[in-house]
């Protein structure tokens, strides 16, 4: 599956949008990250991968500043964010959608979506809601629905279109198909590819890995807070062994 | 019967108003998770703001303006140097600062204006009567109160529901941390929603002032009967509120003309029928 055009070249020489060096944070008392080093070009899908407990929430949290790191450092686009809110660190153009979705249950549809939308950093607006609306035919037929009333797969359709009216750069997925019937995460899969192939950076958590692998550009797997292995997604793709010793699949 | 008409004029008069004061206490207290006990010190602040401001520049209208303006930087001011530090503590903690605030507003109080009762004047565009019936006539200002308290009322609901500050406010009353995900400055949005609080409080003491006049201890007043809207609204309900103040309006009001003797508890019989009823009070969580 070769990626195509303006994409590819963008994921191998893009400049870095999102990087991790030497990162150590804590949940609570308990050491997670033991010093790890990542990073996402502009264009590139990166799987992050690793079995329960091996720190791929609390990476990307501390990289977002919702889990400030003990030491070692982040930057975004270049610069050092250490130290800022989260607001700041999104606004520049970092999209999260975490495990367990986030959608607001007393905002309606259309409400999840205009409460986030806005222009990317440089102006750029290709997420309008009715992009987004029109991407997900589903959530348009509910938009006066509230968020509590939807379904699973049409949650997590918001969150993801939510994210995507942010106009971000970059879009990390932690578990966006976990507990989705079978159906509704092959059309998930299939709008992340959609998006992949669109130009956006990605970071994408999965625990179904021969997914991932088939999307990804790259994959780094982490074992006990640590960047254990790191591979590229045709070698993950050709030899799927090398990746299943490390995740105990 | 015009009695009666006049009875349910005082009613939704005092019903409205008590609304001003609870909606903030109940964002406040339902969207950041802080008991406010000082919230009934912003009330008193403002009937002191209406009488000296009215007293230095001879209008109730430009002392009105003047008093919305400084109560939003007093709160502004409140949100950023004390209560964005509340958050993530308990009720307890709470409950000490913002009852050290009630005492430290009344000292204040008493130092800057004394201990004195005074009165507001009520404007003379609005100083009249209107007849109702043959035999009876009701003040013009109160009628004003109740229009401007229900144009507020209506604002609010505007503000919340219509635009896109109000579903940032609403958004991070269920998920804060997700706002902030979102690109959301969730800090700046809660310091404005104190300030709104604080100026609508703030506000309504002004409005009362011409009419219930101005003394010490009126913050606390209103307090307790705030924080009994509240609960019967059901936390954190802009229109909870709305419904409890005017029900308290009734109460209150049609207590004190037929049952003169128990007029004093006929509120809180409501609120314990009410929450044996429904516990989380009338409308759930906004």
């Amino acid at each position: 599956m070769p990626p195509g055009g303006r994409r590819a070249e963008l994921a191998s020489g893009g400049a870095i949008l999102l990087e991790a060096r030497e990162l150590h944070a804590y949940y609570g008392t308990s050491h997670v990250l033991h010093g790890v080093d990542f990073a996402v070009r502009e264009g590139e899908s990166v799987g992050l991968m690793g079995r329960n407990g091996m720190g791929k929430t609390t990476l990307i949290r501390s990289m977002l500043g919702l889990v400030p790191p003990r030491s070692g450092t982040v930057r975004v686009r270049g610069y050092d964010v250490r130290g800022w809110p989260t607001f700041r660190i999104t606004r520049e153009g970092i999209a999260y959608v975490p495990e367990g979705r986030g959608i607001f249950p007393n905002l309606t549809v259309l409400e999840n979506l205009r409460m986030a939308a806005r222009p990317a950093p440089d102006g750029r607006c290709d997420w309008t809601c009715e992009r987004v609306l029109e991407t997900f035919p589903r959530l348009a037929e509910r938009l006066g629905h509230g968020g509590a009333q939807l379904s699973g797969g049409e949650q997590q359709m918001l969150t993801i279109g939510r994210a995507l009216a942010t106009n971000p750069s970059l879009l990390i997925l932690d578990e966006a198909t976990e507990g989705l019937a079978p159906l509704i995460a092959k059309e998930i899969w299939r709008i992340v590819r959609e998006i992949r192939e669109s130009g956006i950076a990605t970071v994408i958590v999965d625990k179904n890995y021969a997914h991932v692998t088939a999307i990804t550009d790259r994959n780094v797997v982490l074992v006990k807070g640590q960047g254990a292995h790191e591979c590229d997604g045709a070698a993950a793709r050709a030899n799927p062994a090398s990746l299943a010793s490390l995740l105990g699949v | 019967m015009s009695v009666f008409a006049i009875q349910l004029l005082n009613a939704l008069q005092y019903g409205l108003l008590l609304f001003l004061v609870a909606s903030g206490l109940t964002l406040i207290f339902g969207i950041m998770g802080i008991i406010n006990l000082a919230h009934g010190s912003f009330y008193m602040i403002g009937a002191y703001m209406a009488f000296a401001l009215s007293t230095l520049t001879g209008s109730l209208a430009v002392a009105m303006v003047l008093g919305v303006a400084l109560s939003v930087v007093l709160g502004l001011f409140l949100e950023w140097a004390l209560f964005s530090h509340l958050y993530r503590r308990d009720h307890l903690e709470q409950v000490l600062l913002t009852y050290g605030l009630i005492l430290i507003f009344e000292e204040l109080r008493s130092l800057a204006v004394g201990n004195d009762v005074h009165g507001v004047p009520v404007p003379s565009a609005f100083g009249g009567s209107i007849a109702l019936g043959d035999t009876m006539t009701y003040p013009v200002y109160r009628l004003v109160m109740s229009v401007v308290c229900l144009a507020i009322a209506a604002g609010m609901y505007l503000l919340i529901q219509r635009t896109r500050l109000g579903m940032m406010i609403r958004a991070g009353a269920s998920n804060r941390e997700m706002v902030g995900v979102l690109g959301v400055n969730v800090n700046l949005v809660f310091r404005l929603v104190f300030a709104l609080g604080v100026a609508l409080a703030a506000f309504a003491g002004m409005l009362a002032a011409p009419v219930s006049s101005v003394y010490p201890g009126m913050g606390q007043q209103v307090l307790i009967i705030c924080f009994v809207v509240v609960v019967i609204g059901g936390i954190g309900s802009v229109w909870g509120a709305l419904a409890a103040s005017l029900l308290i309006g009734l109460a209150d009001t049609f207590g004190k003309v037929f049952f003169p003797d128990y007029a004093g508890i006929a509120v809180y019989l409501l609120m314990a029928a009410i929450l044996l009823w429904r516990p989380e009070g009338l409308f759930r969580r906004a």
